[in-house]
């Protein structure tokens, strides 16, 4: 049994914890180039919008998005989804991404991504996404990744005079 | 589009194959011939960073810049009737890439009736030192 003091306490610091993977998150200037909304983040997921815009569409006879449009969609996603398991926020970087694309993205809807963060070692973070217009409805793409945690920045300590 | 296609193709002009797709506008993508192999060339723009820290372009965009090397390959060595459709693509992040122009040129590996599989490989000043590359499969449909 806890006391509810440290309940309190631990939910305080999950929140600090989300709210700073969110904002890390929201500092990327590709998602912004592409109008991602962050809709959600939770202990070890991430649910991110991708808004209908034409400068999206890779073909311009039916309006469909372009595939690429959707990957970097997943990508942000189930990278934010790596933050939110992450008990500190530190530097990720994609290791691989697989995307299965079930059927096209229908012209004029936006597109949903879910990511969940199954596991995380010292090292390396694997993430599964899904990518649908709505809640329920079939996907769109499924996606495998994995991260590498800490890269370059996270794993230079700061050096200072002495010893 | 398809018509886009053959006058491109007709005329040796890849650079024609992107100017109709609004998402390659988007990601400033370019293509050129050299020594008969096509390349595809995403420009520098800071919208494309992912980590402004470091700073690195973001993976989403170089998966879609492999991709769309890809699918311009197959459409410039293949006779397809349709625009090839994405089934799968995995991409392997090798080195993290700054900001600049990064190109990449795909290998079909397979061409099926029904199916193609194509290599892609991307890099930024060094063709040895690759960023990323990625193995693709498209859905096609071939005459004959």
């Amino acid at each position: 049994m806890t006391a509810p003091e440290d309940e309190a306490a631990a939910a305080r610091r999950r929140d600090r914890r989300l709210a700073m993977a969110r904002a890390f998150a929201d500092n990327v200037p590709h998602n912004h180039a592409l109008g991602i909304v962050i809709e959600a983040m939770g202990d070890a997921t991430a649910r991110f919008r991708l808004p209908y815009a034409a400068k999206l569409v890779g073909n311009p006879e039916t309006g469909v998005l372009h595939g690429g449009a959707i990957t970097a969609l997943l990508d942000a996603c189930a990278g934010a989804a790596v933050f939110a398991a992450l008990p500190q926020l530190q530097p990720i970087a994609t290791l691989d991404l697989r995307i299965d694309y079930l059927r096209p993205a229908e012209p004029g809807r936006d597109v949903w991504a879910e990511a969940t963060c199954h596991h995380t070692s010292k090292n390396v973070a694997f993430v599964r996404a899904l990518a649908f217009h709505a809640d329920g409805e079939a996907p769109i793409a499924t996606a495998a990744g994995t991260f590498m945690i800490a890269t370059k920045l996270g794993t230079v300590a700061p050096r200072g005079g002495g010893a | 589009m398809l018509g886009h296609i053959l006058a491109a193709r007709a005329a040796g002009e890849p650079d024609r194959l992107l100017a109709a797709i609004p998402y390659a506008q988007f990601l400033g993508l370019s293509a050129s011939l050299d020594s008969g192999e096509l390349l595809t060339t995403m420009r520098y723009a800071p919208h494309l960073i992912g980590n402004p820290a470091l700073p690195a372009l973001h993976g989403g965009t170089l998966g879609a810049l492999l991709e769309s090397a890809a699918v311009f390959s197959l459409l410039w060595a293949a006779e397809t009737a349709v625009l090839p459709k994405t089934i799968t693509i995995t991409v392997d992040y090798l080195r993290s890439a700054g900001p600049k122009d990064t190109h990449a040129r795909g290998i079909v590996t397979r061409l099926g009736r029904r199916v193609a599989a194509v290599r892609v490989e991307a890099w930024q000043d060094d063709r040895s030192q690759l960023c990323a590359t990625a193995t693709a499969h498209f859905l096609i449909k071939r005459e004959g």
